[in-house]
């Protein structure tokens, strides 16, 4: 026998096995990340909190009871208290899940889908155009973020949508940025040219090869946006901004509670710990996807 | 040095120019007549135009937007509508205690951020860096206004031991550097703390893992340099990327610091524009936010220039 039968003798037919795709590979192994998996937990909760509210709630979260105000937390029928108008605070509690979560991940949605097409057009176009909407878009960065929300917010006055407006303006110039700086290097590499010297229209190329190797790191960073986000919407509902009352809002119970402190001190501390809590998962959650996906700084 | 110091200045005018557009724009997107507050409401149609041109609101909006930057290069940022006081007026007496406020804050972040990214970073992967980083993600997680009622709560309503608002006591004073007034600022310096001391922590966890797993730390180690010889050269690696991260942190502190100068009734600049936010005090709420913006941009410039003098390699990216 030869070295050449050899070669061409039919090897015994291994069984077909498809390598797992990369996002498979991702789910992996957040699926394996404890931490992670406990974050994505309490975020499912909550949002199956705020989607039933009407059927776990235990009270009517507008009815308010002049002869019940302040209840510590633990009064029977009052589980976590009442507030300052007497309206029980698990109930406001679970429902103000609804605005609060709305509130804080909506803008960065919004600013996502909107900051990566300028920074992934700006990235790939180039040139000029390029400059201007850098430029314009680094006018906003300027700004700290928490100034820039209470500016537009401030300016704009009291309300959901100003509130949200103000919030989306704020995110997109951070995922802008990133979305143009990763789409500027995808651009560099070999098989992008090659795809344009072989003719391929601009628009196929962003979306065969720029998008699917871009939007994943965009994507990351703008879920690591929404802690942030958390914050400043029920931050901007504190001052008195965004959400109006009598609605059911984290930050605006923790406005309406703040001269309660001395009275009723941890039925008025409630509402920022739900805040707290939201935040930390989504960090948490966002954290164990930068490093399932093994996306460095 | 000199030169990229200049090259930087160049860049950051455009910024700057676009920063006082954005900042003019604020009142032309309020909803509502900027002359509401000034006019009596059965003004007649007559009056109206004769305060539009008196205003200048009658004129083109460059043309605005030129007599209004021009009057801002000479100090002059408008009235106050709530109180009729020149808003540069205001903002001077709100200016000093914020920039006190923040600085006491960043060094307080600064310390602690560097102390347990550091701790973090040298044992990294062993329980005292799980505990280290988890400290720094509560940092970087938690609501600050929040955690200022929190601490208000215990410290002042349940334990009485430190004022939960204001600046001195006895209302507003001239501040004084004693125990009487200082304990009105442990607070709020605390609360704020808390944002640099979780960024720094992060920032300096990364940068110890990082030069540690360098070669030159293992040819001083061979060389047989003792430990407290390598921590000076990871100190010395490490100083101007924390130095920049504090510089910043100083600025997003001193933009951001209405939420927490709400929570303890801080005369500053955030105190300020809570007032003008709530007064609906447009020209206040311009006055401030110009000048608070301006002032984060040039010391992020100010950061820039100092830490490419210290880690010259800064400039070559």
């Amino acid at each position: 026998m030869t070295a050449m039968d050899l070669i061409r003798a039919p090897a015994p037919l291994a069984p077909v096995e498809r390598s797992p795709g990369y996002w498979a590979l991702v789910l992996k192994r957040l699926s394996r990340d404890k931490v992670a998996m406990l974050a994505l937990l309490v975020i499912v909760l909550l949002v199956l909190a705020a989607i039933f509210a009407p059927y776990i709630a235990p009270a009517d979260p507008y009815k308010s009871s002049m002869l019940r105000r302040l209840r510590p937390i633990g009064t029977p029928g009052y589980p976590l208290g009442a507030d300052e108008l007497g309206r029980d605070m698990l109930t406001r509690l679970i429902y103000g899940a609804r605005l609060s979560l709305l509130m804080g991940i909506t803008p960065v949605f919004i600013a996502f889908a909107i900051g990566s097409t300028i920074g992934v057009a700006a990235g790939y176009i180039g040139g000029a155009f390029n400059t201007v909407v850098m430029r314009t878009i680094d006018v906003f960065y300027a700004f700290p973020s928490v100034l820039l929300a209470i500016a537009l917010s401030g300016a704009l006055g009291a309300g959901i949508f100003s509130g949200l407006l103000s919030l989306t303006i704020v995110f997109i110039p951070p995922i802008a940025r990133i979305a143009e700086s990763v789409t500027t290097q995808v651009r560099k590499i070999d098989y992008v040219e090659a795809a344009r010297a072989s003719g391929a229209p601009g628009f196929t190329i962003v979306r065969v090869h720029v998008l699917g190797n871009v939007l994943g790191p965009i994507f990351v960073y703008a879920t690591s946006l929404i802690s942030v986000s958390m914050i400043l919407a029920s931050g901007l509902s504190f001052l008195g901004l965004g959400v109006k009352p009598p609605e059911p809002e984290w930050g605006l119970m923790l406005n309406t509670l703040r001269n309660a402190i001395y009275v009723a001190p941890w039925v008025a501390a409630l509402p920022g710990a739900m805040i707290f809590m939201t935040s930390i998962a989504f960090n948490l959650l966002s954290d164990g996807l930068r490093s399932a996906m093994d996306i460095k700084a | 040095m000199f030169l990229y110091a200049l090259k930087r200045l160049i860049y950051v005018l455009p910024v700057a120019i676009g920063v006082s557009m954005v900042c003019f724009m604020l009142v032309h997107i309020a909803p509502g007549d900027p002359l509401i507050s000034v006019l009596p409401p059965d003004a007649s149609t007559e009056l109206r135009e004769q305060m539009r041109r008196a205003y200048g609101f009658d004129r083109p909006l460059p043309v605005q937007y030129l007599l209004w930057l021009m009057n801002v290069f000479q100090g002059n940022l408008g009235t106050s509508i709530a109180t009729g006081r020149a808003v540069s007026e205001e903002l001077s007496k709100a200016v000093g205690n914020t920039l006190m406020l923040s600085v006491m804050a960043t060094l307080i972040g600064f310390v602690l951020g560097c102390l347990f990214g550091f701790v973090a970073g040298y044992f990294r992967d062993t329980w005292i860096d799980k505990l280290a980083s988890f400290i720094s993600v509560i940092g970087v997680s938690v609501p600050h206004y929040w955690l200022g009622m929190v601490l208000v709560i215990v410290f002042s309503v349940q334990l009485g031991w430190l004022p939960a608002t204001g600046a001195g006591p006895g209302g507003s004073g001239a501040w004084v550097w004693d125990w009487e007034h200082v304990k009105f600022l442990i607070l709020p310096a605390v609360t704020m703390s808390v944002i640099p001391m979780g960024i720094v922590s992060r920032t300096v966890r990364a940068l110890v893992a990082d030069i540690l797993s360098q070669e030159f730390v293992q040819g001083l180690r061979a060389k047989g340099l003792l430990d407290t010889g390598v921590l000076r050269h990871i100190v010395k690696n490490a100083a101007p990327t924390a130095l920049a991260v504090m510089g910043l942190q100083l600025g997003y502190l001193l933009g951001g610091s209405i939420l927490i100068e709400t929570v303890f009734s801080w005369p500053g600049t955030g105190f300020l524009l809570g007032q003008a936010i709530f007064q609906r005090d447009i020209p206040l709420l311009q006055g401030v936010i110009l000048v608070l913006a301006m002032f984060f941009v040039f010391l992020n410039l100010a950061v820039d220039v100092m830490q490419s003098a210290l880690d010259p390699r800064v400039q070559r990216s």
